[in-house]
Order: structure tokens, then sequence, then C-alpha cells
């Protein structure tokens, strides 16, 4: 029997659909944090920050949607995300207590630099979670993106695809 | 090993009768170097000649007997002491007495069983060796030659391709295919991914080879993970309706082929391991076994200078150039 030499010819592929080759991907998923803004006064001041999320996944019931966040509601969902999910959450940018003690030289926890290193870290902690197949299934990931409030006496569920 | 000088000492020598002949092949040890031995197969027959030198001329040695023997033995690395042999040949050379010269003795281990492939790995070893001893009343004398031994097989008659649809619900549906489930070590596998569902941002793909090392049995059974080879097949984000082809050659990773359950003692399986990570460094995986055997080598005497051509596919090779060459040759 002669040695014979490997056939290495492709395997037979489907063409594929023109529309899903030029047409828009469906693993769409923006999420910005910006615009943070420090409301109230003297000790009872905090920073909001607008998260925006566009998307084309069927999981987020609305395709666009636009809320405002404390850092503390980050911590909130980080929590929640631990505990009711398998998913290794990533770290939130640092608390930084020591910026709250009195007599600094600066702004403290409301310095320009230190919200935009903030904004910054907090924008990806959000890219990194939203973007998780297991995390796309807690009902607080999608309370936190996209209700209007952040009701913390919520029952933890799972979303189900439609 | 003799530390007092006085009394008669010897060396031993074991050559075979066709070292000249004979192929040898790299082979691993222990350590991680790489030597070489003679190859031998499955029912061949060694036979060869133990030279037993004497260190003192003149001088005469006593001796309880010489033999060879012919060992194949399983080693564990974490039960050292304990070798269990399960080829075990023996052919003595001389009775006791006395030796007062150099001599040679002739051996021959006729069609030897030798059922399985030698193998040298991470927690268990394989080998077949001869060993050739005078026993002596304080200390014997003996030498090891170490061979090497491949088991061959032959085109299976049944090798289906692997094709299988996994994913995660809603977010990743693929449809991955491998040419065969059983490839020889210089066999080629080609394949293809097909996605049917893409909702997450990938960002490449890979397939690897895994070898995976099984020793001990029921409760203290050990699996060792080397990853052989990372192959990326895909750099960039796909969307559905694609496919993606894999073509991976095998020759050039150093492997064995698949071992099962070998003399109830360990296993060493192969495994194809499809890799996806997304922009977040998350890795998506599906691992699946397939079977290595080892093809012989035929010796390709003369060809037509048609069926050198016709033998050629759409990768040449070092072998086909040689036939088409040598087939010019012949009808010059």
């Amino acid at each position: 029997m002669a040695d014979t030499i490997a056939d290495t010819r492709r395997l037979f592929t489907r063409p594929q659909n023109l529309s899903d080759a030029y047409g828009p991907p469906s693993n769409f998923l923006e999420i910005e944090v910006s615009s943070p803004e420090t409301v109230g006064v003297g000790r009872n001041r905090f920073t909001t920050y607008e998260i925006r999320l566009k998307t084309n996944l069927p999981i987020f019931k609305l395709k666009e949607s636009r809320v405002r966040r404390r850092y503390s509601d980050f911590e909130w969902l980080r929590g929640e995300l631990e505990r009711e999910s398998k998913v290794v959450v990533p770290q939130l940018p640092g608390k930084a207590l020591f910026r709250q003690l009195p007599f600094r030289g600066d702004d403290g926890i409301f310095d320009d630099s230190f919200i935009e290193e903030r904004r910054t870290g907090l924008e990806q902690f959000l890219n990194k979670v939203a973007g998780h197949p297991l995390a796309q299934n807690e009902r607080c990931l999608h309370m936190f993106l996209q209700d209007e409030i952040v009701d913390k006496s919520y029952t933890p569920s799972k979303i189900r695809q439609a | 090993m003799s530390f007092f000088s006085f009394g008669q000492s010897a060396e031993i020598d074991i050559v075979l009768n066709d070292a000249e002949t004979r192929k040898k092949v790299e082979h691993k040890t222990e350590d991680g170097k790489k030597d070489k031995y003679f190859l031998f197969f499955d029912g061949e027959t060694v036979s060869g000649k133990v030279n037993v030198t004497l260190k003192n001329p003149g001088k005469r040695m006593e001796h309880q007997g010489i033999k060879i023997e012919f060992i194949g033995q399983i080693e564990l690395y974490y039960d050292r002491g304990n070798h269990h042999e399960f080829v075990s040949l023996v052919k003595d050379l001389a009775r006791p007495g006395e030796m007062s010269q150099s001599q040679t003795f002739d051996f021959e281990f006729t069609h030897v069983e030798k059922p399985y492939e030698s193998y040298t790995g991470q927690n268990v070893k394989l080998r077949y060796f001869l060993r050739a001893t005078i026993s002596r009343r304080l200390n014997d004398v003996s030498k090891e030659m170490d061979i090497v031994v491949h088991t061959l097989s032959t085109y299976p008659e049944l090798n289906s391709s692997i094709k299988m649809e996994v994913g995660i619900e809603d977010c990743l549906h693929i449809e991955f295919e491998y040419n065969k489930s059983k490839y020889h070590l210089k066999d080629v596998i080609v394949g293809k991914i097909y996605f049917l569902l893409v909702r997450i941002k990938i960002k490449h793909m890979e397939i690897d080879i895994i070898k995976r090392e099984t020793t001990g049995t029921g409760p203290n059974v050990y699996h060792e993970n080397d990853t052989i080879a990372k192959y990326e097949i895909m750099d960039g984000a796909p969307v559905r309706g694609e496919s993606i082809p894999i073509r991976l050659f095998l020759a050039g990773y150093e492997m064995t082929p698949t071992m099962r359950d070998i003399n109830k003692k360990f296993s060493v399986r192969y495994y194809l391991n499809l890799v996806l990570i997304d922009e977040e460094e998350r890795r998506y995986f599906k691992q699946q076994e397939i079977t290595l055997w080892r093809k012989g080598d035929i010796v390709r005497k003369s060809m037509s200078h048609h069926a050198a051509i016709a033998s050629q596919r759409f990768e040449g090779s070092a072998s086909a150039e040689k036939a088409l060459a040598q087939a010019k040759e012949d009808s010059n």
C-alpha cells in the first residue's frame, strides 16, 4: 500500500447569509460612565455619575437607557453579584476613605482628578460585568443599569430570556 | 561496584547482533534529556552477545552464575520500590564456576512479546531493557541496556468525524467539526468552527492539544495535564454564519499514541481543547478526546510516474517529491 499524504482540503461549509455578514453584529453592548455631578451641601455631599447603555442584546429590556448612580450603588451591585451569582466579580476602584479625613490640602473625594480616576474605574467595572453571560441573568444588574432607582429591598431573582 | 582492589572484577558489555542495521530512535529520559536507543517492535527477536571482560588478566574469577534477562516493566514514581514487570524472560549463560579469561556468550530471546509502547512520563515510566548479571558471593556485577518499543497500528476501519453543537444559552452557539476521531502521529486535523449565535464579544479563538497522564486507581487516581500545543485559529470577532477552518499538523508536536489502562497501571490520553476568549479575557472552552495511533513507516520502492503524480495532493510533501524524482530517474 502506497504511503498516502493527508487530505487537507477544507471541510464543506455553508455560505454565509449576506445580511448576517454585513448587518449589525448581535453582540452590540456599549456602556459609558460620564458626567459626574456633585449634589448636596457640606457634609451631605455626594457625587453621581450618568450611566448610558446602548445595546441590541435581547436580554436587556431597553435598547437604550440612561440612569444616575453613586459609588455606594456600585458597591451594592458588586455585593449582590458576589452573593447571588457564581461570577468572579472584578474589583471596584478604591473607596478612598483616607480622602474623607479632614485637613486635606485638596478637595478630598470631590477632587477633579480623583473623580476622573473613579469614573474610569467604574466604567471598566461595568463593561466587564455587563458582558458576562452569567451576570446578565441577575435581576440586580438589570435594575442597576436600567431602572430609574435602585430598590435595595428587592427580591433577588434570575432573568430568563423571553 | 567493588571498593576493594583485591580479587577479580569484571566488566560486562551487551552487544546486539543487528546493531549495524537496526534503527535507533530518540527517547526522552526521566530528567528530560534525549538519548538514542535501538528500536524494537512486538514479536521481534532480541539476540546478541554478552562480553565479560576480566579486569585483572591472569587472575581467576569465581561466580555463582551468569544470566541475561529481558524485562518490560512499569515504574510509578511515587512508588519507586515496586516495579511491575509485565515481561520477564531469562537465559542462563554460564553455570556457577570460575572464569580464567574474558569470554563472550551468545543469547537469543525469540519472538519476544512487547505488548506496550515505551513511555517516559511525568509520574510513570514504562521501559524495556536487557540486564546481564554475574552473580557473586559478595556483590553482583550487572549491566543494563535499554531499548525502545513502538506499538504500530493500521488505519482504523471505523473513523467517524466528530461533529457537535455546543454553547451557552442565548449567548454563544457554535458547531464544531473535526474530520476524524482517530489520528496518527503525522496526521493533520482538518476541521471547522461554525458560528450559530454570537452575543458576546470574542477577541480570538485557539485550539489546544492537551495530554492527560493518569496514574493510580480508585480514590488515588491522579491526572497530570500538559498542554502540548496552542494554535490560534482565529483573530477577531466573528458573526453568525461564519465558518473558521482548522488545519493542524500533528507531526510538529512531540506526542505518543493514546495508551489506555496499560497493565491497569496508567493511561495517556489526548484531548483537543477549543478555547474562545472574549474582550474581557473570559475563556469559553470545549474539550474533546481524540485517539492517537502510530503508523508504521512503509519503504517505498519504485513507483510509476503517473502513480507518483496521483499520490500528490494539494499540499506537497518531501516524500511525494522524492517519489516524483525517483520515478523520473527510473524512466530515464
